[in-house]
């Protein structure tokens, strides 16, 4: 699945079914590994985001890896971080650093959840970019 | 001390509710549910509730304002809420959301509104039973009503005014110092001026509740809000935070637990304050003088 595959999955449903969809996937954000489940220190804190995430980002350049740790009792957040997780894992890091900074705008939420909360996927998916050229770098 | 009679010692005790009478109470109240978080309620909530959201239900989504008596009405009436329906708020983050809702409701002038103590997460610590079945209501019959904003809603021009009353500043110590321009883990919501409006106490709004998110007894609140503040119940109050969500909670512990009679919350609050041209800020520890 493609990022713009997303946003047409988004685009396809009626408003009044998109928060179900963000539901479906914040109850499909895989567990991270135990490494960060029992360390979150080694992963990074969105401090976008008005509940507590953290993601990490590993792999090489052909294929990055993410991880995203955020809690159940914050399924907007989660169902962000799926959503990203969905669209960006095991993509290259050119695939990911070159994904439409408006990618969270395009889903069409803003109307429905409001545009700050939004504001917390835009974080997310600017520390996922950062992040990701900083393992190019490494 | 049980709940009951901590709740009894309150000046407003009909404005609070334990889970326990609510459990026992479920089918003559109308519950409704107001978060941070806008996909909570549907992960489960308290059987009955309906979900209400601030962000986009509450709020004109042209003004930066409240719904006027017309639009309220109808989301009334489209939630199978009347006029006459004893209502319990709750919500996730301590009610911060659930007291802005209720604060909201009293600008509408709704009689019977009342918190329930401890909030979604008490009710959830204590085991209770959550549903994701949503409530089939039949639609409310809700008149409209003119929209008060006199007596518990402050704005900008009535702060200078308001002087030398005590203003309540419950944002964090690192926002009221101007170190921070929000709150710790939350996104900066737009002031271009960090710091507090001067004269104005820091009583985080954390201070007023324990750690199972439900309030402090009567004198605990006593000692926090008057006697630390050097104020007294018989002064007039105004509180703000970031947004006016915190501080409605603030706000409604000074009206219905230690019986303030004038309080009024700030909603405009930081993020109008720290954006206004010319207006006085105050930095560091000190509250500092209104000039």
């Amino acid at each position: 699945m493609s990022a713009s595959d997303i946003v047409e999955e988004f685009g396809m449903m009626p408003d009044s079914e998109k928060l179900q969809l963000l539901l479906e996937y914040s109850e499909n954000l895989p567990d991270v590994p135990s490494k960060y489940g029992d360390n979150p220190e080694l992963m990074e804190r969105v401090e976008e985001c008005q509940a507590p995430v953290f993601i990490a980002v590993e792999g090489s350049a052909e294929s990055v890896e993410l991880y995203f740790s955020a809690p159940r009792e914050a399924p907007t957040t989660r169902g962000f971080a799926s959503v990203l997780h969905a669209a960006l894992n095991g993509k290259t890091a050119r695939e990911i650093t070159e994904l439409d900074d408006d990618f969270p705008g395009q889903l069409g939420l803003e109307k429905l959840i409001s545009p700050l909360r939004v504001r917390g996927m835009r974080g997310m998916l600017f520390r996922i970019k950062r992040k990701t050229k900083e393992l190019l770098d490494s | 001390m049980s709940e009951q009679e901590k709740i009894s010692q309150y000046s407003s005790p009909e404005a609070l509710v334990t889970t326990e009478w609510l459990a026992d109470n479920l089918d003559t109240v109308t519950l409704v549910e107001s978060n941070e978080d806008i996909l909570l309620y549907d992960t489960g909530h308290i059987p009955g509730a309906v979900k209400l959201d601030w962000h986009t239900e509450l709020n004109d989504q042209v003004r930066r304002d409240y719904l006027d008596g017309e639009h309220f009405a109808k989301l009334m009436r489209s939630k199978g809420i009347s006029r006459d329906d004893t209502i319990v708020l709750y919500g996730d983050k301590s009610n911060w959301w659930a007291a802005y809702a209720f604060w909201v409701f009293k600008l509408f002038g709704h009689q019977d509104v009342r918190l329930l103590d401890g909030g979604r997460m008490k009710w959830i610590a204590e085991g209770r039973e959550l549903t994701t079945d949503k409530p089939s209501k039949a639609e409310g019959n809700y008149p409209e009503v003119v929209r008060k904003d006199d007596e518990i809603r402050a704005f900008r021009d009535d702060i200078a005014k308001h002087q030398p009353s005590p203003i309540i500043d419950i944002r964090s110590p690192q926002e009221y110092t101007g170190e921070r321009l929000h709150m710790p883990d939350y996104p900066n919501e737009g002031a271009a001026r960090a710091g507090h409006i001067p004269s104005a106490k820091n009583v985080p709004w954390g201070k007023l509740v324990q750690e199972d998110g439900s309030f402090k007894s009567l004198d605990e609140l006593r000692t926090i809000l008057f006697e630390e503040t050097g104020s007294s119940p018989e002064d007039k109050f105004i509180t703000y935070c970031r947004i006016g969500e915190r501080s409605s909670l603030t706000w409604f512990a000074l009206k219905y637990l230690v019986g303030v009679k004038d309080v009024r919350n700030y909603d405009g609050s930081w993020t109008e304050w720290g954006n206004l041209v010319g207006v006085p800020i105050a930095q560091g520890e000190a509250p500092g003088v209104f000039a």
